[in-house]
């Protein structure tokens, strides 16, 4: 299944691993270095689901999907949080802001394609 | 080394270079904590690159670099949540952290042995930063790295339906979403789907709860499903579904008595993490993002667009452009040498080539430009380690961080520098003890610094110390036989006694800098790259050493003469003026030893050819062509030549002097023609000549003083 | 004994450094080019000629006879330069012409004699028997010099 997906991370190896993960899924994917380029790219973008680091410059995660969940045309738009720490504080953080679910990196690019798959279609 | 096919090689590759800048990004930050920069972003900044590093290090299974970055991560966001103010020794850890930090990374990156011992040390001075919170909520060992293989099967164990022989267990699911499942983008309809790829699955929709039509709320979850599930799967696979609505919906999962099946099964299994009525929609807790929000400009992550290249690529393109630039030469020669018309079209085209090949060679160095910044910090870690070396306080200012200079030149600067900057730490700068005798500050300043100047790059290494000691340094090299004892020497000469090989002014050799390598190898290595070095010192003032660069090793703006049948390059920048020799011009100073008149001051002349071997000794120079030059030391000397063929712009070749240094020779060019013209360092030549000693003013200082 | 694995089969390039037989492992040879005017380099020792183009990097050139001690000869067009590589960095090594490449073994080699006072001989690494001609097999190592031994 083809899905389009955003991808936000102001890491270019973590992008870039995404990136490979999900090409090789067959996916499209568009990147962003952080919440504010995120946003920029997400304009004009009909993405199936976005997946968003939450340490980031400029916004940072919760930022990014507060103003995501702002846009009418996204409201329901999955959204992947990444983060390092399996921490329920953080996930509930995550949630709490607007996120769907949550990859714990380093993340097994198998995973990722299952998670993106089980909230995207 | 690494395939260029696997991407995660390459992957593995840029993460490594994105390490680098991460690192930079960290030393900039504290840097700026340091200077007391408070904002929330400094630290912030510094966290995120200690964090990115862990994160990238997880994904290729660099455990000891996880671990490491893990726990300083954890230390950084004690001082981001304010629950830890770092003082003076904190953020001395800090900035030692982040030196091993680097060195992790470089050793991951080079496959070297990890330097266990310095991680198990810091781990310990973090953890003591930590306190008694080594009870906070990230569990280091939580943290397991986990390699990354991206041979992604054909997925098809997400849908792996099981048809075994054995019985398949039948499960009965009652699933009610919240309001804030919705809220947070998820989709029962998917959970269904999700849930029913499991396998056998027979979904009904309770519409009990739904109100008319007129009470219908919009967005308010009225239904419920019940779904039963016959699939040879466990109680945690059907959870795992519901992983990311856990506790935004009600869940009862039971599995229908079955007579393989223990008949308590059938209890409502509990549901962690939701205690609290997970039916209820909940109010939210507020959670605005508080620390980074949208900062316009304060991050400074201007997002230029970049493109990474591979410097091998560079490199050809450089060495392609040298080439165009010999051809180019070769072509204009040749078509000189036919004959043309200065205005025929094909002149006129050569000059327009001439142009083009100029700005190509332009643009591809400008390729090559780097800010000095990387190097000005790893010598900001010089200070650090040299300065607990020797027990001083010690502070490096850097300025002109942004200079850029070819990237060769800037690898090549990195171990002179060092040596200087030791230098200065351990000899320059004086004990706390004697810096507050004098009435200095007891912490030593080094100031690095680096400029654009007349087309060239000018790093000083300046230190706030002593001065140099004239007489002990004349009483060394009188004492080392470097100078005869009834030498007298002006100030410029003796503090360039330093830079005899040999010289070492310490009185102890301190472990520090006195490893065998002298301000002789600093200035060979300077003069390798085309540069010049110089001192001045002024008692109990200070220090400060100039390093004049070109700005690229691939080209210099020459002036190309023949001497006794060879052809010579000058670099131009050193050519003061040209004069042409009449008879009661040259003096004899003593046998061997001439001086030329220029307007009312001698200068000492230089028979280039007899001095590079070429040809025995002229007696006579009337009519000779020579050169007025000036030194680095403000010296002036007249190198005598035959003739001047052109001034243009050569591409220099290294020498390899893996076998033969030839003294005052910087490098080499080809020519026009293919022949071989090497490219002099006057300075070179006439320090191997030994000077010959002009009286001058200084001179009569000095003998007033001895007198 | 004389077939044994290929691992001993060795081909030699022969040439003639003052009307002398001389050889290199072909191994070590990068290429043999005509001989072209060296740019001298100030005060090098005897038997650095100098150094020329090799297609845009700078090669040093050595005078094999002035190295080997022998008579050095007239040079002119019939010259040739042999292009060695050892550890990575390129030589030129004038010599009067080559000769000829011929396969042995390395049992076909003999050490060369125990005779220190001919310094010449410390060079040779080996000698052989070619058509009843004594060819002497170079040990390029200490015909190149690197710089430690230079500067001592």
């Amino acid at each position: 299944m083809n899905l389009t997906v955003l991808a936000v991370d102001d890491s270019r190896t973590m992008r870039d691993m995404i990136r490979l993960a999900l090409v090789q899924a067959g996916f499209t994917v568009h990147v962003a270095e952080d919440g504010i380029n995120g946003l920029e790219v997400l304009e004009g973008l009909e993405p199936d689901a976005i997946i968003t680091d939450i340490n980031m410059p400029r916004m940072d995660g919760f930022g990014f999907i507060d103003a995501v969940r702002a846009q009418d045309d996204h409201r329901a738009t999955p959204i992947l949080v990444l983060t390092t720490e399996s921490a329920p504080e953080l996930k509930m953080r995550a949630r709490n802001a607007g996120a769907t679910g949550w990859i714990v990196k380093p993340f097994d690019p198998i995973k990722l394609v299952k998670a993106l798959q089980m909230v995207a279609g | 080394m690494s395939d260029p096919m696997d991407p995660m090689a390459e992957i593995r590759a840029s993460f490594f270079i994105e390490c680098e800048e991460l690192l930079e990004a960290l030393q900039d930050g504290l840097n700026q904590l340091e200077d007391g920069g408070e904002d929330t972003e400094t630290i912030n900044v510094v966290f995120r690159a200690v964090h990115s590093i862990k994160g990238g290090a997880g994904a290729f299974g660099l455990e000891a670099l996880v671990r490491f970055a893990h726990r300083y991560e954890t230390v950084l966001d004690e001082v981001r949540s304010n629950r830890l103010v770092p003082d003076h020794e904190a953020l001395k850890l800090f900035f030692q952290a982040a030196d091993h930090l680097s060195d992790l990374v470089r050793a991951c990156r080079d496959d070297q042995p990890l330097p266990e011992e310095t991680s198990a040390a810091l781990l310990d001075e973090l953890d003591k930063l930590l306190g008694d919170q080594t009870e906070e909520e990230v569990q280091p060992q939580d943290f397991t790295p986990l390699g990354v293989s991206l041979d992604l099967p054909g997925l098809s164990d997400l849908d792996d339906a099981a048809d075994g022989s054995d019985p398949i267990p039948c499960w009965t699911i009652h699933f009610k979403p919240a309001f804030e499942l919705y809220e947070t983008g998820n989709e029962p309809q998917m959970l269904l789907r999700n849930l029913c790829a499991l396998g056998e699955a027979e979904v009904s929709c309770d519409i009990g709860e739904l109100p008319g039509l007129l009470d219908l709320k919009p967005e308010t979850p009225h239904l419920a499903w019940t779904i039963r599930l016959t699939a040879d799967v466990d109680e945690a696979e059907i959870r795992a579904v519901f992983e990311f609505v856990e506790g935004l919906c009600r869940l009862d999962i039971t599995r229908d008595a079955d007579p393989a099946a223990a008949p308590e099964a059938a209890a409502p299994a509990p549901m962690p993490d939701a205690a609290a009525e997970p039916g209820d929609p909940r109010p939210a807790t507020p959670s605005p993002a508080p620390e980074a929000a949208p900062k316009a400009g304060s991050a400074g992550n201007s997002s230029k667009s970049v493109v990474r290249v591979d410097l091998e690529r560079i490199e050809r393109l450089v060495n392609l452009v040298g080439e165009l630039v010999i051809n180019q030469a070769m072509l204009s020669q040749s078509l000189e040498s036919a004959g043309l018309s200065p205005h025929s079209d094909a002149m006129n085209g050569l000059e327009e080539f001439q142009r083009l090949t100029r700005d190509i060679q332009d643009s591809v160095m400008m390729i090559r430009a780097q800010p000095v910044k990387s190097l000005f910090q790893r010598m900001s870690r010089i200070v650090r380690e040299a300065s607990a070396a020797v027990g001083k306080e010690v502070r490096l200012i850097t300025d002109g961080e942004n200079t850029e200079v070819d990237k060769t030149v800037i690898e090549r600067l990195a171990d002179p520098l060092t040596h200087m900057i030791r230098n200065a730490v351990d000899h320059g700068l004086e004990t706390a003890e004697a810096r507050k005798a004098s009435g200095k500050t007891e912490e030593g300043h080094v100031r690095l610094t680096a400029a654009h100047r007349s087309g060239r790059v000018v790093i000083e290494v300046a230190d706030d110390g002593g001065g140099i000691d004239r007489q002990k340094v004349l009483e060394t090299a009188v004492r080392k036989g470097l100078v005869p004892s009834d030498a007298v020497l002006s100030d410029t000469e003796i503090d360039n006694l330093l830079f005899l090989p040999g010289f070492s002014t310490a009185g102890k050799v301190s472990n520090l800098s006195g490893r065998g390598v002298g301000m002789d190898v600093v200035k060979t290595a300077i003069q390798q790259l085309g540069g010049r070095i110089s001192i001045a010192s002024e008692r109990h003032r200070g220090t400060t050493f100039t390093i004049s660069l070109p700005l690229t090793l691939a080209v210099l703006d020459g002036m190309v003469v023949d001497v006794a049948g060879e052809t010579l390059v000058l670099p131009l920048n050193v050519v003061v003026e040209t004069l042409s020799l009449s008879s009661e011009d040259v003096q004899m100073l003593r046998p061997g030893a001439n001086v030329v008149r220029v307007r009312g001051g001698f200068v000492p002349i230089y028979d280039l050819g007899a001095m590079l071997g070429y040809r025995p000794v002229r007696t006579d120079f009337t009519g000779c062509i020579v050169l007025l030059i000036s030194l680095d030391d403000g010296h002036r000397a007249a190198l005598v030549i035959d003739g001047i063929q052109d001034q243009r712009q050569v591409v220099i070749k290294g020498l390899d002097d893996s076998f033969y240094r030839a003294p005052g020779i910087a490098a080499a060019t080809i020519l026009g023609d293919g022949q071989i013209a090497l490219i002099l360092d006057p300075a070179d030549i006439i320090a191997g000549n030994g000077p010959i000693r002009v009286p001058d003013r200084s001179l009569k200082e000095k003998r007033a003083d001895h007198g | 004994m004389a077939e044994q694995a290929s691992t001993n089969d060795l081909e030699l390039l022969t040439f003639r450094v003052a009307d002398q037989e001389y050889s290199l492992d072909i191994m070590s040879v990068r290429e043999i080019r005509g001989w072209t005017r060296t740019t001298p380099m100030p005060h090098a020792p005897s038997y650095m000629r100098g150094v020329i183009n090799l297609r845009g990097t700078v090669l040093p050139v050595m005078d094999l006879a002035a190295r080997l001690n022998l008579p050095s000869q007239e040079t002119g067009d019939r010259n040739v330069i042999i292009v060695v590589h050892l550890n990575g960095v390129l030589t030129g090594l004038l010599v009067d012409a080559v000769s000829d490449i011929v396969a042995m073994t390395v049992d076909d080699l003999q050490p060369p004699p125990d005779m220190a006072s001919e310094p010449s001989m410390a060079v040779v690494r080996a000698l052989t028997v070619i058509d009843d001609r004594m060819i002497r097999v170079l040990d390029l190592t200490a015909v190149v010099p690197n710089r430690a031994d230079d500067a001592a």
